[in-house]
This record gives structure tokens, C-alpha cells and sequence, in this order.
């Protein structure tokens, strides 16, 4: 796996360990986004951007994060972190086996398989 | 200087469900490549995944065991990454709010019990299986393991040696087969562990640097791949250099480790919470529920064994690793109402023999409990001496069928009768009258020798006690 190991002034901000969790936080991040910040992104993301595109993504990313800083000045002291817009649970299902094979059909969509394998370009640790 | 090593584990558990964690697709090990892949497990578009109860059930039982705090309140979290055997390119895990958190396992080294912290455990997805051989120059790729259950259960870094990190393992090992939660294939892949090693010059408190060693499956690999690491960063430190923190895989053949890729792209796998899954949210009914079905645990069951059959901490402790072994010896006690010390020793001794030299687990062993118990009853009914014993289980083992065949069989019942017994010994003492001379003049020692004399005439069979008896009276006539 090749992935970008650089360093970029989003990595402050894009840890979920760094969300916050009350507001009283001492340091406040840094919110605008530069160029190296988006390609970072876009890589980890595997999407191509040009120049162009960077700067404009630069630019809407950077408004987003200004909105979260925004709410990061919202005190909510004792308010539980919401982890999912509605207040459902999470439903459970029995445990068993309900699935009947349909590798052929899903092979019949994959561009290359062999012995039953999917095949994509070749990876290597 | 002296270093102290740190040593912290991961160990990821395959959970023992009928089912996938998110779909109703078959968690068989074995199958074709791919027959056990549905829409879910493949990612198609449009799929939404579903939360196996069970595998909730099992995280819990795992919790309790280990006397963890259970959160009645826990996340589902994306692991944004990209390798082709993971077909979402994101892993549904827990991050910020595991399942389980703050438990602990206690361990014996050196005759001292330690406790190791448990930081949490989770419930995930596994991943697929690329295939590396040669597919001109492409890569297979085999989903059926994707979307199975695991359970990762993080260590604290409690541990101070790799003697000790084996001993949390195999207790963790049993703790899980005991659970019925995982069933502990470690050649299958089913409990895997990851070690986290750093070294610190003694009396630091901070920690120092460390690596994460992968592929490290098996008991004696865990062990070997931590001394050589904790050697290596010592080199390292005591040669002026710095540990790097990185990832590290074991090379049995060499008996090395070496750095696979920089541990830094951690950072990148950007958490969130995921959508598609609403927290997963129970109450105490549903913990106490799970509580019922708690079996008696490894140390509890050690202890009985102790109390009630009288066995020393060793053989109660071998006997209670594994539940299927205690559940063996039990029944072969209570079948054959023999003296509980007698059976242990045939459990651990002859059988574990066979066991080991066929590499089979108790639960294949050729012989049953119910047969073994039979055996016994004749080695305490004097039917058969110990020795004699030996070869029975043996043609046992072999399938020449039960005891009471193999002794009919092969003539080996004991010979409790005692004119015959004395006709023999009479025989011995007039075939060998020099050492009826020395025993005369005090040289006690050759009584051994009139013994052995008898059992061979016999094959074994005279009963011992018998033979003792008879020749202490005519030696002293």
C-alpha cells in the first residue's frame, strides 16, 4: 500500500480523537486549507485534482471548517456527542445464514476474475 | 544500562457466529473462493449492512469474563483505507466508543500472579484474502472472509517480558475457547495477535518508541518475535541510534523482524461515525441475559478441581486449560468411580502421550472417556496392574476395542490367584538359590530382584501386591 505519508496542517483537525468534546478547548487550530492539505486529502481519498480544482476545493473545505469552528465556540458542557443524526438504535438481526450463493452473477459484473478469484492489478506490501 | 521491555498486545478474535457480522451470508472456513461473498460483503451499491446479534452477545460474554466495563452505549466507526481486499474501502469498526473497555486477565509467571489490563475491545470487520501467486502479474482476490465478526481485544502495556506476553496469550487462548466464542484456530487464522514492543532504560517512567510486530501466529513465533525485537532496539539504542516507530513482520525462517511499511499513515485513516449504523445501544436485561451464559472459568474450574478431586495446582491447571479436557476427565471420573488422582494421572500422562504424538485435540481422541473409564475401573478392580494398563490403552488407542476385549483378547487379566502366583515364585527361588543365599545374609535389595523375576515368568500379569506378599512369607520361612 502506497499512501502519502506528508505532513499537512489538516492532520490537527481531521483526527476524530481530536474532536471536541466541550468547548474548553485552550488551543484553536489553525482552520484555513492550503493546497498541500488538498492534495493530501485527495489522495487518501485516491481522487485527482488539478490545480484548478485544488484551489477551489482549498477554498470550500476551508468555509466548512469555519462553520465547525463556529460551533466549536458553542459550549456544550454535559452534552452527550451524538454519533448519528437520528435517535434510532441500532437494529439486531438473528444470526443466521439467509444468503444463497450468487458468485456467478456477481463474477458476470467483475472486468477479470480466475479460479473464482477477482482479479485486480497486482499489490504488493 | 538496563532496559526494561514494554510489551502491549492486540489480538483480534474470529467470533464463532453461523453468520457475517453485517449480512446473512455463511461464515464456514473452507468454502470456494467467493461462495460465501454476498451483495453486502462485496460492497455492491445500494447495500446497507445489519448488526448480527449474536456477535453483540459474544462481545459481552467476552467483557464479563474479563470483568470489563460493558457499554450500553456504543459507535460504529469508518477506517478509511484502500487495499483490494476490502471492497467498501473503509473497515466498519469501533473507535471512539468500544463495546467493552477497562478489564483485565490475571497471569502466572514465575510462581507470582500479575494483572494485565484490557484497554477495550471492539467489534469489526475482517477483510478478504488477496492472493499473490502468479496470476500474470495480477492479483486474486477471495471475499469470503470479508464481513466476518471479530472481536479485537487491546492490551495494556502491562506486560515486561515475552515470557509474559505468551502467558496473557494462552490465557486470553483459553479464555475465548472456554467462552465458546472463538474456536482459537490459530493456523486458520482465527485469534491472531499483533505485538506492540518498546524498551525504556529501568526506573523510566515514560515509554519509549515502539514497534508493531505482525504474523506473529503462533505461541512460540510471539515469543521469539518479541526477544529478537526487544534485542534489536536495544542494539539500536545502545548503539546511539533511535527506534523508528513502525510496523514489523515476523520471519520465522529467519527468525528475524522487519520493517514492512512506516506506521505514520495511522493518522490517515480518518474515523467517523458511520452512517449507515445507528449506535448500538442495549440494557441491563440484555447484559444480565448474557451473564446467565457465562460458563465456569478456566481459574474457578482450576480451583474446583483442586477442592474437590484433591489434585495438585499442576495437574488441576493442565487439566483445566482447555474445557473440552476438563470436560474429558470429569466424565472419565465420574464413569469409572475411581480414585480422581489415579484418573488425572492417566489423563495427563498415557493419553496426553497419544494425544500429542497423533497431534490431536481431546475432543478427536480415539479413545472416549467412556473407554477410558472402563480401562480404569479394571486397574481398580485389581482386573489389571498399571503396567499391564499401558499396553491396553495402547491397543485402545490403536482400535482393537475396549478394555474388557484387549485384556480378554490378549490374556492380560491378572493373575489374583494365589497358588499360581506361589507355584511361580516357588519356581524362582529354586532357580536362582545364590540370591536366596544373599537375601539369607541381610542384602535386602535382591527382594526388587525375585520380583522382577516372577512379573516376567508371568508377562506382568501376577497382581504386585500378591507377589510382595507370597515371597516376604517364604523368604522368611
Amino acid at each position: 500500500m502506497n499512501v502519502s505519508t506528508g505532513k499537512g496542517g489538516f492532520n490537527q483537525i481531521h483526527e476524530y480523537d481530536s474532536l471536541p468534546h466541550s468547548s474548553n478547548r485552550s488551543t484553536k487550530p489553525e482552520m484555513a486549507l492550503n493546497r498541500a492539505d488538498v492534495e493530501k486529502i485527495a489522495h487518501l481519498a485516491r481522487l485527482q485534482v488539478d490545480e484548478q480544482e485544488a484551489k477551489a476545493f482549498a477554498a470550500s473545505l476551508s468555509r466548512i471548517l469555519e462553520l465547525i469552528e463556529q460551533m466549536n465556540a458553542v459550549d456544550t458542557t454535559g452534552v452527550t456527542p451524538m454519533a448519528h443524526p437520528q435517535e434510532a438504535g441500532l437494529r439486531l438481526r438473528e444470526d443466521r445464514v439467509t444468503e444463497v450463493n450468487a458468485r456467478e452473477k456477481f463474477q458476470r459484473n467483475a472486468p477479470a476474475t480466475e479460479r473464482d478469484l477477482y482479479l485486480v492489478p497486482k499489490v504488493i506490501e | 544500562m538496563r532496559w526494561e521491555p514494554v510489551i502491549g498486545l492486540e489480538v483480534h478474535i474470529q467470533l464463532l457466529t453461523q453468520s457475517k457480522i453485517f449480512s446473512g451470508e455463511s461464515t464456514r472456513y473452507g468454502a470456494e473462493p467467493n461462495m460465501q461473498a454476498c451483495a453486502v460483503d462485496i460492497a455492491l451499491p445500494g447495500v446497507l449492512p445489519v448488526m448480527n446479534k449474536e456477535a453483540v452477545r459474544m462481545a459481552v460474554k467476552f467483557g464479563l469474563a474479563v470483568g470489563a466495563q460493558i457499554n450500553h452505549r456504543s459507535v460504529f466507526a469508518r477506517k478509511n483505507y484502500f487495499y483490494p481486499d476490502l471492497p467498501k474501502g473503509y473497515q466498519i469498526s469501533q473507535y471512539e466508543l468500544p463495546i467493552v473497555s477497562r478489564g483485565h486477565i490475571d497471569i502466572e509467571y514465575d510462581g507470582a500472579i500479575k494483572t494485565i489490563g484490557i484497554t477495550r475491545a471492539h467489534l469489526e470487520e475482517d477483510a478478504g484474502k488477496s492472493l499473490h501467486e502468479d496470476f500474470h502479474g495480477l492479483t486474486g482476490i477471495d471475499l469470503n472472509r470479508a464481513g466476518t465478526p471479530l472481536l479485537e481485544i487491546v492490551s495494556e502495556p502491562d506486560m515486561r517480558s515475552a515470557q509474559e506476553a505468551v502467558s496473557y496469550l494462552k490465557k486470553l487462548h483459553a479464555l475465548v475457547r472456554y467462552l465458546q466464542i472463538c474456536d482459537g484456530n490459530m493456523q486458520e487464522g482465527s485469534f491472531r495477535c499483533d505485538a506492540n514492543v518498546s524498551v525504556r532504560p529501568r526506573g523510566q517512567t515514560e515509554l519509549g518508541t515502539r514497534s508493531e510486530l505482525k504474523n506473529i501466529n503462533s505461541f512460540r513465533f510471539v515469543e521469539k518475535a518479541i526477544k529478537f525485537e526487544i534485542e534489536r532496539q536495544i542494539d539500536v539504542l545502545e548503539g546511539g541510534g533511535t527506534v523508528v516507530q513502525e510496523t514489523r513482520l515476523y520471519d520465522p525462517g529467519k527468525d528475524e523482524t522487519r520493517s514492512m511499511r512506516s506506521k505514520e499513515e495511522a493518522h490517515d485513516y480518518r474515523y467517523f461515525p458511520d452512517p449507515d449504523l445507528p449506535p448500538l445501544e442495549f440494557d441491563e436485561s440484555f447484559v444480565k441475559a448474557v451473564k446467565q451464559t457465562l460458563p465456569e472459568l478456566p481459574d474457578a474450574k482450576r480451583d474446583r478441581f483442586m477442592s474437590q478431586y484433591g489434585l495438585n495446582a499442576y495437574d488441576a491447571g493442565v487439566l483445566t486449560t482447555a474445557r473440552e479436557m476438563a470436560d474429558y476427565y470429569e466424565e472419565v471420573v465420574s464413569a469409572s468411580g475411581a480414585d480422581p488422582k489415579l484418573v488425572a494421572n492417566w489423563v495427563t500422562g498415557e493419553l496426553s502421550g497419544y494425544l500429542n504424538k497423533d497431534n490431536r485435540e481431546i475432543a478427536d481422541s480415539a479413545v472416549s472417556s467412556t473407554a477410558l473409564a472402563g480401562m480404569i475401573k479394571r486397574i481398580a478392580d485389581s482386573t489389571i496392574s498399571g503396567k499391564i494398563a499401558k499396553e491396553v490403552l495402547d491397543a485402545m488407542w490403536n482400535g482393537e476395542g475396549d478394555a474388557d476385549a484387549v485384556i480378554e483378547k490378549r490374556g492380560l487379566k491378572q493373575i489374583t490367584d494365589m497358588s499360581a502366583i506361589e507355584k511361580v515364585v516357588d519356581e524362582v527361588l529354586a532357580a536362582n538359590p545364590v540370591q536366596v543365599e544373599q537375601h539369607a545374609s541381610g542384602e535386602q535389595k535382591v527382594f526388587g530382584y525375585f520380583v522382577g523375576q516372577v512379573m516376567k515368568a508371568t508377562s506382568g500379569k501376577a497382581n504386585p501386591k500378591q507377589v510382595n506378599e507370597i515371597l516376604e512369607k517364604k523368604l522368611r520361612s
